[in-house]
């Protein structure tokens, strides 16, 4: 069993499992922080943006200044924003049986897989999942294709010119592979390969294994696999939450007894309470607001938006906020809207009954119908007609390298009485606002990530106690800012194993037992006898028959009697030898009584043809690794006592061969 | 007794001796027994039994009865004991009744005795029994004293204490008597019994069982703790070698009772004539677990005569956990911390590391016994202040995760600590407490820093906020004045300036507790530093005043009790507003004044409405700018308010407001005569200038009882005199009398005693009093008022008020009545209560 790890990112997973004669990617996550490097595409022309500086060697040479522009010290990648793939070389691709998703942020890189490695198998996720997932794909293909860019920088990527670059773009990993974002035809053709499935639903792939999704409390939808054959259980654990926020409670207890527990997708701000940062979130905003400032929050279209507008729906009477506007703003967030209030039977139990009630699940339904939030396709169109300050809006992309975010940036960062509040974990605030410094606006942190943190790992490996633990090389140490925290670091026993990019690792099982079945006719045809009290044996002559990894014992056919005076033979007529079997032998053999016994010839069997009737008086025992040596010196005879074979050594005397192979007989059961 | 009483009595002990009626109500069956103490304290129990033959039957046919509840018979035993602690009655019943209910052929070996209620009440019938020397000898004839060691392993808690006490006092009455002021430890000079139990004692010291030893330990606490004859010394000379035996085995068995037992001795008289005790102290320190210890620490430095090494060891306990902790977190070697340079002891860090529970219960146990130590005058001496404080702030920043120990055990610690909000509590507490003595500037520094931290931190939950801003209330209050300048230091209001956008976050969160404790800190804060100009600068330049009026819409009642507080006492110091334009002063103040009048109408709660009116009555007090401008119509309108309001606590306290303003009019209580209006002394600057016109001069009673009923005070009180809450009732009788008292010195005005409007006054308060409050007084004339106040009879509605609402139905006489009563209507009606 093996796992290759292709991505290097915890949370955003990808790895494949080999697992008896299947292959099975867990996830195909793709890491955006890549975009970080390159400059925000505007949807209106910036000024700003492009009179910035070209980048320019200390030698003063600026052959890199097209693609490279400078902005308060850092430089970024004028160009079409590029993401970093998961590794394809580790691994043919085109051999992946079937793709495993945990939930909608792990699935960015599908169409990358499957479009373009040779892939031909399926892709297994929840209907949310795909749905959600649609959005989130459909609305990044937007935010980039909108914004179409000329020119498209390569220059910089060559490895001696890279070496050349400041930080961060000069430490940056694997930049040959990165690539463009996807177009919305490869999106569907992905998408076409996904086939539904629900929470416990069983999955046979191929007969080898079955693979099941188990609610995973993260997301709408989200869910952890479980991959098991008879007699083995892998645990995938991607993205799970243990907080009461809108989807159904995690599924623990499904997850006993695996043999290896493969962690992922842990919380990304272990230091941070998601309780503490809404309250953080709250406050702020209101504090914004009433001093007459806008907040912006980028965000994705679904997931903590949902928490935060259910929060604020509690909140802003409290605070006095009921005037204040609030919009959404993105390609997809009138689906969104709608999605969450549909999808009721993935929603927590809470949820669920209010839609029997009937009323919505989400109480955005309220927000939306008492115009207090309004969402908006884009900044163009209806959205500037209403727009009204000061407002809270919510939209994206939480990089701050595209989407109408980048609009409000430039339109806002200006102003410090205006915030903007980040509360999406994936990307370094810090290194978001880089290209748009210097900011007037004020920036506040308040990461809100529900994903278990590491004691909640902590509890949940006490209850589930897998035999084996596989997670990311980064949750077997505290994280490098926080070197003293040991308790921000994953602690089972055995240690968990950890992986990087690009690494394959052995996971450490063997699989001991194949399920075999027997059909009834030859298990009718047993005649069990017992051995011990309580143990029966059977010997059974049949042909094993294997088809799609399952095992059937079936009767043997019977010898076919000669027809005619043709005596030929095919091949498949071959027939197993029934020839009278010896009896099967059972027991092991005590070496002391077994000395004693060849020593005293009183106990010697009766072998008549034999006159020697003394007993062996130079024997020699030796202990060895895997049982005993018993040396008869004079008759050169060895006898090997192990504990699954017993070999009499003796060059040229047969009756003496017999005599002792009878003599061990004695010690054994015969049946 | 009562003869109505003697006459109900053989009915009642009838009934009490029927299996067939029982009694429901077990309080009725104390309160019977309660009465009986009485009487018996009263007079004679023999003179009580013979003229009550009924009572001793009662006993006589509890004993005969098969089937008769085990509360009754409890009853009876405990009965028994009231009348025979009297000797002569002893005597009376010894013969036949005692020894068959307190010895063996009593209940003692019957069936009743599996019920708790039966042992318990016999028991306590011995104990109350147990007064004279016949007592004792009555005790050792029927055995009962090895009954009651074996009561004290009772399966029932209550049964098993009382044993133990009823030991104590058998213990004392027989030391008391020929043998009291002989303290040798010899015991063959000490009575029978007395031998008996010490003998006891002595064997369950030395048993292995645990549960024993407890008993023993248990008992020798309460002898030490109450009983105060010198033989208590020779006690403590024969059992100590037995008690440091203790000591020897490991564990040491029954730490706590123990450590109980010890502090009882050294607050006793034993220390003055055994040196010993401080010796088995020591030892006792060095050998329970750091945990086991810190309550025998603590109790060691409490006490007011104990010799200064054992306070100095005692010391070292209580500090032991936080020296580890300050050591494990040092990132170098740092001055001599808590133990004046010596190592933190092995088995305390061993304590802290070997689990979450152990470590926080150890830290949160030395925290709270240093907090408590701290305010005492007998702390020890030279409290090492400075220590103490980076030892919070360490303990603080482990939890809050912002320390990085390079040491093993640091990380370790902090691993334990991150997140923990009861030791965030508990180091915040102790904090606030070391806030009352000084420090190094550095270290004053950085508990503000840390505080600081606490009231940002996302991550501090609404308790630890709690904490926080109480802590934060008490460094600054503390903090020392500029010298030769009565503002705020620099060092405070620069800690000021970062503190209030921090308040106002927390003003603003999702979390209504935050917000309170926000409201309440602020409230603090401007009370004691209202007229301070630093204070009035940052605060006025914050948003925090315009929020928190806001607060006062908040969804939460607490909130906006807790705001309209807040308000009040920012507009009393000017703070609410922002600098009043010049042409309209006090705009702003006066649309609060509104806004509050608002909630004390329309507040669906009690909580917001209660505050506007102690508001109201501090403004009024205080003589704010607001209230002066008119305050007969503010007055008018609160009263108004106030008369309608369901909850009782609003219309006390608008008594209470129409009492400071007859204060305002009349004069102080106690005062006879209005001629001077006192000023408020603890008033804000700036409205004092402004106080009531009509006050001063003060006018004369006539013109003041215009006043009074311009703005219908009287109808208020007249209404809350016959209120249906008694302290509302009871204070407007009390104000009604002030007012009477001011004005009857002061010769009659006008008298209208039988003008018409008398008349039909009086007729209304005769219908209010019978509950019709419906109709209106209308205006008063002052004259008709006076009248009205001389006929009502108000000293004897304030004793009618003084009397429990129950003290008719409290009698004997009722008690008994009314338990017949049950009985007899029990059969038809069970559901019926009492």
């Amino acid at each position: 069993m093996k796992l290759y790890c292709l991505s290097g990112h915890p949370t955003l997973p990808c790895n494949v499992l080999k697992f008896k004669s299947t292959t099975v990617m867990l996830d195909c996550g793709l890491d955006m922080t890549s975009t970080l490097n390159f400059l925000p595409l505007p949807l209106v022309q910036s000024p700003r943006l492009s009179n910035l500086p070209g980048w320019s060697l200390k030698d003063g040479n600026a052959f890199l200044d097209k693609e490279l522009k400078e902005c308060s010290g850092h430089v970024f990648v004028d160009s079409v924003p590029e993401f970093c793939l998961p590794e394809t070389e580790l691994i043919d691709l085109s051999t992946v049986d079937v793709i495993l998703i945990s939930n909608y942020h792990c699935m960015m890189a599908l169409p990358y897989i499957t479009e373009h490695t040779g892939f031909t198998g399926t892709v297994y996720a929840t209907e949310p999942t795909v749905q959600i997932g649609r959005l989130l794909m459909e609305e990044l293909v937007n935010f980039i294709e909108r914004v179409p860019k000329a020119q498209s920088a390569s220059l910089w990527k060559n490895k001696d010119i890279q070496r050349l670059l400041p930080s961060p773009l000069k430490d940056a990993v694997e930049v040959s592979t990165w690539r463009r974002c996807y177009t919305m035809q490869e999106v569907n053709s992905a998408l076409s390969k996904i086939q539904l499935v629900g929470y416990s639903q069983k999955i046979e792939l191929f007969g080898a294994v079955q693979v099941t999704p188990l609610s995973s409390g993260y997301a709408l939808g989200s869910s952890n696999w479980i991959i098991q054959s008879h007699y083995e259980k892998v645990s995938y654990v991607s993205g799970s939450s243990l907080l009461t926020t809108h989807p159904q409670p995690m599924d623990q207890a499904s997850l006993k007894n695996s043999d290896v527990l493969i962690l992922t997708g842990l919380t990304q701000i272990p230091t941070a309470n998601p309780d503490g940062m809404v309250g953080e979130f709250c406050s702020n905003l209101a504090l914004t607001v009433r001093n007459g400032g806008n907040v912006l929050v980028p965000c994705y279209p679904s997931g903590v938006i949902y928490d935060l507008l259910e929060c604020l729906y509690q909140y802003i009477d409290s605070a006095g906020l009921s005037s204040i506007p609030f919009y959404f703003i993105s390609p997809v967030a009138n689906s969104s809207l709608e999605f969450s209030q549909i999808f009721a039977e993935w929603l927590c139990h809470n949820k669920q009954t209010k839609v029997y009630l009937p009323e919505p699940p989400f109480p955005h339904a309220e927000l939306i119908q008492t115009n207090k939030l309004k969402h908006y396709p884009s900044i163009h169109g209806d959205f500037s007609n209403d727009f009204r300050q000061p407002c809270v809006v919510f939209t994206g992309h939480p990089s701050l390298r595209f989407g109408d975010v980048v609009h409000f940036m430039e339109l806002w960062g200006k102003s410090s009485l205006n915030t903007v509040i980040f509360t999406e974990p994936d990307f370094s605030y810090l290194e978001a606002l880089a290209p748009y410094q210097p900011l007037a606006m004020k920036c506040i942190y308040c990461p809100i990530d529900t994903r278990l943190n590491f004691i909640q790992v902590s509890k949940l490996l006490k209850e589930v106690q897998p035999l084996h633990v596989v997670c990311p090389e980064q949750y077997t140490q505290p994280p490098p800012a926080q070197s003293h925290r040991m308790n921000l670091m994953i602690d089972c026993q055995p240690p968990a194993m950890s992986y990087r990019r690009a690494e394959v690792l052995a996971l450490p099982f063997k699989r001991r037992y194949e399920k075999i079945e027997i059909m009834p006719e030859l298990a009718d045809s047993l005649v069990p006898m017992e051995i011990k009290p309580g143990v029966s044996l059977a010997t059974v002559s049949a042909v094993l028959h294997t088809k799609d990894n399952k095992h059937v014992l079936q009767p043997p056919p019977r010898p076919a009697q000669p027809t005619g005076g043709k005596k030929r033979k095919r091949a498949s007529d071959d027939i197993p030898d029934c020839k009278v079997l010896k009896p099967l032998l059972s027991g092991s053999i005590p070496v002391d009584q077994f000395v004693q016994t060849l020593e005293k010839s009183t106990h010697r069997p009766p072998v008549p043809f034999l006159l020697e009737q003394h007993g062996f008086s130079d024997i020699k025992v030796e202990d060895t690794a895997k049982g005993h040596i018993v040396l008869l010196q004079e008759a050169e005879t060895l006898i090997q006592i192990e504990e699954d074979s017993t070999h009499i050594i003796c060059d040229n005397d047969e009756m003496l061969r017999v005599r002792l192979r009878d003599l061990v007989l004695k010690f054994l059961q015969k049946f | 007794m009562d003869p109505e009483c003697s006459r109900l009595l053989p009915a009642l002990c009838a009934v009490l001796a029927d299996p067939r009626q029982p009694v429901a109500d077990d309080t009725c069956l104390e309160k019977l027994l309660d009465w009986f103490t009485t009487v018996t304290e009263a007079g004679s129990s023999l003179l009580l039994l013979q003229e009550n033959p009924c009572l001793v039957e009662l006993l006589f046919r509890v004993l005969k009865s098969q089937d008769l509840s085990s509360r009754i018979l409890s009853f009876s035993l405990r009965l028994a004991g009231i009348f025979a602690a009297q000797e002569d009655c002893f005597q009376y019943l010894q013969g036949e009744l005692l020894p068959m209910l307190f010895g063996e052929v009593g209940p003692l070996g019957g069936a009743a005795w599996t019920a708790p209620a039966v042992r318990s009440g016999w028991i306590q019938g011995l104990r109350t029994l147990a007064q004279h020397p016949s007592a004792l000898r009555f005790l050792a004839a029927c055995g009962a004293v090895d009954t009651i060691f074996s009561l004290q392993g009772d399966s029932s808690l209550f049964v098993a204490s009382a044993a133990g006490q009823l030991l104590v006092h058998i213990l004392d009455l027989a030391m008391r008597g020929p043998a009291e002021g002989r303290c040798s430890p010899q015991a063959c000079d000490w009575p029978a019994c007395a031998q008996k139990i010490v003998c006891h004692i002595e064997d369950s010291l030395c048993s292995i069982a645990t549960p024993q030893v407890t008993q023993a330990l248990n008992v020798l606490t309460t002898v030490f703790g109450h009983c105060h004859g010198l033989w208590t010394q020779g006690l403590w000379v024969r059992l100590s070698p037995l008690v440091a035996r203790l000591l020897e085995k490991d564990p040491v068995p029954a730490s706590h009772s123990l450590v109980d037992l010890l502090l009882s001795v050294a607050r006793s008289s034993v220390p003055s004539s055994d040196r010993g005790l401080w010796e088995t102290l020591a030892q006792t320190l060095s050998h329970l677990s750091p945990t086991q210890a810190g309550p025998l620490a603590l109790g060691i430095l409490k006490l007011q005569d104990c010799p200064q090494a054992l306070r100095t060891q005692a010391f070292g306990v209580l500090l032991q956990p936080l020296a580890c902790v300050l050591e494990a977190a040092a990132q170098a070697p740092g001055p001599p911390g808590l133990l004046g340079g010596a190592a933190g002891d092995p088995m305390t860090v061993d304590v802290l590391l070997c689990s979450k529970s152990a470590c926080v219960g150890l830290l949160c146990c030395a925290l709270t016994h240093l907090g408590l130590l701290q305010p005492l005058p007998q702390r020890p001496s030279p409290w090492p202040q400075a220590p103490l404080l980076g030892a919070a702030v360490t303990v603080l920043r482990l939890c809050s995760g912002s320390v990085a120990p390079t040491s093993d055990v640091g990380g370790r610690l902090c691993a334990i600590l991150v997140g923990c909000g009861r030791v965030q509590r508990a180091a915040l507490d102790f904090l606030g407490a070391l806030s009352q003595g000084a420090g190094p500037q550095e270290s004053v520094m950085q508990v503000f820093s840390v505080l600081l931290e606490y009231l940002m931190s996302p991550e501090s939950s609404s308790m630890v906020l709690k904490k926080a801003f109480q802590a934060t209330l008490r460094w600054l209050l503390s903090s020392p004045k500029t010298p030769g300048c009565c503002d705020l230091d620099p060092r405070t209001q620069l800690f000021l300036r970062e503190l209030l956008p921090v308040l106002q976050k927390r003003l603003c969160s999702p979390c209504w507790e935050v917000r309170d404790s926000g409201l309440e800190f602020l409230t603090q804060m401007t009370r004691h530093w209202g007229g301070q100009a630093g204070f009035r600068q940052a605060l006025l330049a914050s948003e925090v005043p315009e929020l928190t009026k806001q607060l006062l819409q908040d969804p939460e009642s607490y909130v906006r009790a807790s705001a309209v507080t807040a308000t009040g006492q920012l507009s009393s110091w000017g703070l609410l507003a922002a600098p009043a334009s010049p042409e309209r002063p006090g705009a702003q103040q006066k649309s609060l004044l509104v806004e509050l009048l608002h909630v004390l109408c329309a507040d669906s709660e009690g909580f917001p409405r209660r505050a506007v009116m102690q508001v109201f009555t501090e403004w009024l007090r205080d003589g704010h700018a607001d209230v002066a401008e008119d305050p007969e119509r503010f007055v008018a309108r609160v009263l108004q308010a106030a008369s309608r309001d369901q909850d009782w606590e609003v219309r006390a306290q608008g008594l209470e407001l129409a009492l400071v303003f007859l204060g305002r009019l009349l004069g102080p209580r106690g005062s006879h005569c209005p001629c001077a209006v006192a000023l408020p002394e603890a008033a804000p600057p700036g409205t004092l200038a402004q106080a009531l016109p009509e006050a001063a001069p003060p006018g004369t009673l006539a013109q003041a009882l215009q006043v009074l009923c311009r703005v219908q005070l009287f109808e208020f009180a007249f209404r809350a005199l016959f209120d249906c809450d008694r302290p509302v009732a009871q204070k407007s009788c009390d104000l009604l009398l002030f007012l009477r008292a001011k004005a009857a010195p002061c010769g009659s005005p006008q008298e209208a005693g039988d003008s018409p409007n008398v008349a039909s006054v009086e007729a209304t308060l005769q219908r209010w009093q019978a509950g019709e409050q419906g109709q209106p007084l209308g205006y008063l004339e002052p004259g008709a008022v006076m009248a009205v106040l001389r006929s009502i009879d108000l000293e004897g509605l304030r004793d009618t008020l003084a009397e429990s609402s129950d003290h008719v139905e409290k009698s004997p006489r009722s008690l008994l009545q009314d338990m017949l009563a049950a009985v007899g209507v029990l059969g038809e009606n069970e559901a019926d209560c009492y």
